[in-house]
């Protein structure tokens, strides 16, 4: 059979598409977008979607399971503490047909806020998690997870980490299978989580989990690799297995887990009683360690391998076995190349006109526009999760208040994908509880920072068909906004006046910058492009102090990549001297 | 089994150049993995994938000291990335400097001593693909240029380039492709 290079979060695609899922929907977010973005092709076996946010995603999901069909949801780590609510109580209910609750850790924060470790929330909310190594495993283990989740009537939680969504390996194509729902009908007692039926589901969700602990006991998701003569016995999981695999080769046996909640603690008591050293090779928490230790079974861990930042084999090799390959470090002093907004983004002039003002706080939120806390803009006071950015305003705005400070002015800032997840709610408390926060949304057209995803606002959904276009400024003013200023970002002095016009406004005043991500496929692109007269040019740098990519100083003046320009205008709007002009 | 690292800055091609490499390698049989790290959508930072092939890769990742070749897209980049080579490796570096944004300010310029330094301590193969990019009338293929020269490595001896080329590179741009990995391969070692 042809092999296929797959990444883990196509194998899980194609895994589920075998597995008969009919629903899916998630919200986008780094590692775990691709699953989704490979999805469409599996159209018209699958319903897939783009949710608003990974709450509704849960729910999506949940709900076509009660309706018998096998579903799923997918989010990166952080998506999980939005959507814990439903998933919780999810657990207590128990499933109607699979349903399987993606989860793409961070370790290493490659591309996210925090690396929290879901494995906790599987313990947690008491839900049963299949952990995958590698493409192969992906493909296989998603089926199980349905299997596992209709046979013991319980959500299954499908933990990946980034080097495993992003690794490609190779996969075997499979046909996928038929499969009959069953009829729906009301079930109230089990799925209307009233305190009566939530507490006899909550004694009956022990019972599964009593059974899925003998289950893990015995299932060949768990594995043993045994060395002759091993003297080290490794307990390991996920791509740290791996990982650990190369470090220990064959001067080690392995305990590798697919099934790693409930873990199968008979066994490893088993395993662990054959070798002198007992160690658990995981990356952050000692999620495994603490258990096997409570358990009373002596292992080695987190002392060696530490719980911050990912592993990898040469890592394990040094901390544990204490070996150092030898290798060169470079002596020269390299400048870094940090991310910054691409030439002609949008997203600049919105936070250059606010970066003119040291009253001006600016509390901002997740996506491309994060950018604008970097040098030279300076433009954020504070980044924390989706959503925070309205509301983390309305907080410091009430504090000034209540200090009596009128000196600082409070701005919310989020983009259009970021307003439909949860900035929504934020925009409402500002006009509830009354504060003078001044919500801005930076409405290109697109969710940018995780690579281009539609969502209620872009008129188009994951399947490629066209969708309804949910209007900010409508929603805006329905809420209560009696001045909802729409400027063109590339204008500066239209920024700047729209500015002034909302803290001068006496009720409420929202701002919208509209104009699309350059980087969306199709979208009318400028083909203008800017030059600096460098007779003109007096090298005062003021253009410099936008963070263009495009420009930079040479030999002494303000000089243009014409290959980089983007055709903003905005360094042409800032230079006091009219150096730069069209080309 | 052979570890690499393919390295240089966002939006240089790195990525087309590690697909057409590893499905090469799967054609001939090899167990294969590639990493990359993706998720700042934005162009111009530093970027990185991995490649490792042989009878059997166990990891999808390296670390320090373990790769046996680099290629750089860029100069600079090959000694961001160097300690993960182990001393001795071979790095095959495009002479092609990109300015980061934190010298735009021209207060700093350029790190001079990058080429001596790799080529004090590793097999460093010097390759001026922009030049021959520029050749075809389009910097962007400079990926493809690199990969031909690589090409002539003895590890790659044998792939059937030409056949993944074609399936890798949208019709339009196939014949500016096919003709940047032959000017690579041309190139002198
Ligand atoms: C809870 C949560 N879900 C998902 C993400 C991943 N994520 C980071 S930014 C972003 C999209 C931002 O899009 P938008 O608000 O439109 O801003 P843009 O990047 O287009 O400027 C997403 C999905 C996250 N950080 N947190
Ligand atoms: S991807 Fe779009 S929104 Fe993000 S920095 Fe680039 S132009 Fe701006
Ligand atoms: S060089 Fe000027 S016009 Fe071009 S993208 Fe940068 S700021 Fe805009």
């Amino acid at each position: 059979m042809p092999k296929h290079l797959y990444s883990g979060n196509e194998a899980v695609a194609r895994g589920a598409y075998e597995a008969g899922v009919k629903v899916c929907s998630a919200y986008p977010g780094t590692p775990s977008t691709e699953i989704f973005e490979s999805l469409p092709q599996y159209e018209p076996a699958l319903y897939c979607e783009w949710a608003p946010n990974e709450k509704v995603a849960l729910e999506v999901a949940y709900g076509a399971s009660i309706a018998n069909v096998r579903s799923m949801c997918a989010m990166k780590h952080v998506g999980l503490n939005v959507a814990a609510d439903p998933m919780f109580t999810a657990a207590y209910n128990g499933v109607g047909a699979g349903f399987v609750i993606i989860t793409a850790d961070d370790p290493d924060m490659h591309s996210s806020q925090n690396e929290q470790d879901n494995r906790r929330y599987a313990e947690f909310a008491k839900i049963p998690m299949l952990e995958p190594s590698d493409s192969l495993e992906c493909q296989a283990f998603i089926k199980e997870a349905f299997e596992i989740s209709e046979r013991f009537d319980v959500p299954v939680i499908f933990r990946m980490t980034t080097r495993l969504c992003h690794s490609k390996s190779l996969i075997e194509l499979h046909e996928p299978i038929e499969i009959e729902s069953k009829p729906y009908s009301r079930n109230a007692s089990k799925f209307v989580s009233t305190p009566a039926n939530a507490r006899r589901n909550h004694a009956s969700l022990e019972k599964k989990l009593a059974d899925l602990e003998a289950f893990s006991n015995a299932s060949p998701l768990n594995q043993e690799i045994d060395n002759p003569g091993a003297t080290i016995g490794v307990i390991s999981s996920s791509v740290a297995f791996l990982y650990a695999q190369e470090a220990f080769g064959d001067k080690a046996s392995y305990l590798k887990l697919g099934l790693t909640f409930p873990l199968p603690m008979d066994r490893i008591r088993q395993f662990a009683s054959r070798f002198e050293r007992v160690i658990v090779i995981e990356e952050l928490e000692p999620f495994m360690e603490t258990a096997i230790r409570a358990a009373g079974i002596e292992c080695e861990g987190k002392a060696m391998t530490g719980k911050i930042y990912e592993l990898n084999p040469q890592l394990v090799e040094q901390r544990v076995l204490g070996i150092q390959k030898p290798y060169v470090a470079c002596p020269i002093k390299l400048p870094a190349r940090a991310p910054s907004l691409c030439p002609g983004c949008p997203h600049r002039g919105f936070f250059y006109a606010l970066s003119q003002n040291a009253d001006y706080v600016i509390c901002g939120d997740i996506g491309c526009y994060t950018l604008g806390c970097a040098p030279p803009l300076n433009a954020m006071d504070s980044v924390v999760c989706m959503g925070g950015g309205f509301t983390l305003a309305h907080g410091m705005a009430k504090a000034f208040e209540m200090l009596g400070d009128k000196r600082h002015k409070v701005f919310g800032v989020l983009g259009d994908s970021t307003f439909f997840h949860s900035g929504l709610t934020g925009a409402s408390e500002i006009i509830y509880n009354s504060s003078s926060v001044i919500p801005c949304i930076l409405d290109n057209r697109i969710t940018g920072m995780t690579g281009q995803q539609d969502n209620p606002g872009t008129g188009r959904n994951l399947m490629g068909g066209s969708a309804p276009v949910l209007d900010i400024e409508a929603i805006l003013r329905s809420m209560g906004y009696d001045k909802v200023l729409v400027v063109d970002p590339w204008k500066l002095d239209e920024v700047k006046a729209a500015i002034k016009e909302a803290l001068d406004h006496e009720g409420h005043c929202a701002l919208i910058a509209k104009r699309p991500c350059l980087l969306i496929k199709g979208a009318p692109r400028t083909a203008r492009r800017f030059a600096v007269d460098t007779q003109v040019c007096k090298a005062c740098r003021k253009c410099l102090k936008l963070g263009c990519g495009a420009i930079s100083m040479k030999e002494g003046k303000s000089s243009i990549d014409p290959v980089l320009c983007g055709g903003c205008s905005l360094c042409a709007q800032t230079c006091p001297f009219g150096a730069i002009k069209e080309a | 089994m052979t570890s690499m690292l393919i390295v240089g800055v966002g939006g240089q091609g790195a990525i087309l150049f590690s697909k057409i490499l590893t499905e090469a390698l799967v054609e001939k049989g090899y167990d294969v993995k590639m990493s990359e790290v993706h998720g700042m959508a934005q162009r111009g930072g530093s970027v990185s994938t991995q490649v490792r092939f042989g009878k059997k890769v166990l990891s999808p990742i390296i670390g320090l000291g373990e790769a046996d070749i680099l290629v750089s897209l860029e100069e600079m980049e090959s000694a961001r990335y160097c300690s993960y080579l182990k001393p001795g490796a071979i790095a095959i570096i495009n002479r092609y400097r990109l300015l980061p944004g934190s010298l735009a300010d021209g207060k700093e310029s350029y790190p001079e001593g990058i080429v001596d330094f790799m080529s004090a301590h590793f097999e460093t193969h010097l390759v001026e693909a922009a030049a021959a990019a520029q050749a075809l009338g389009n910097s962007r293929c400079m990926n493809l240029v690199l990969l031909g020269a690589m090409s002539n490595l003895e590890a790659f001896k044998d792939l059937d380039w030409e056949t993944v080329i074609r399936r890798s590179v949208p019709q339009r741009l196939l014949d500016l492709n096919l003709k940047a990995f032959e000017a690579g391969r041309a190139l002198p070692w």
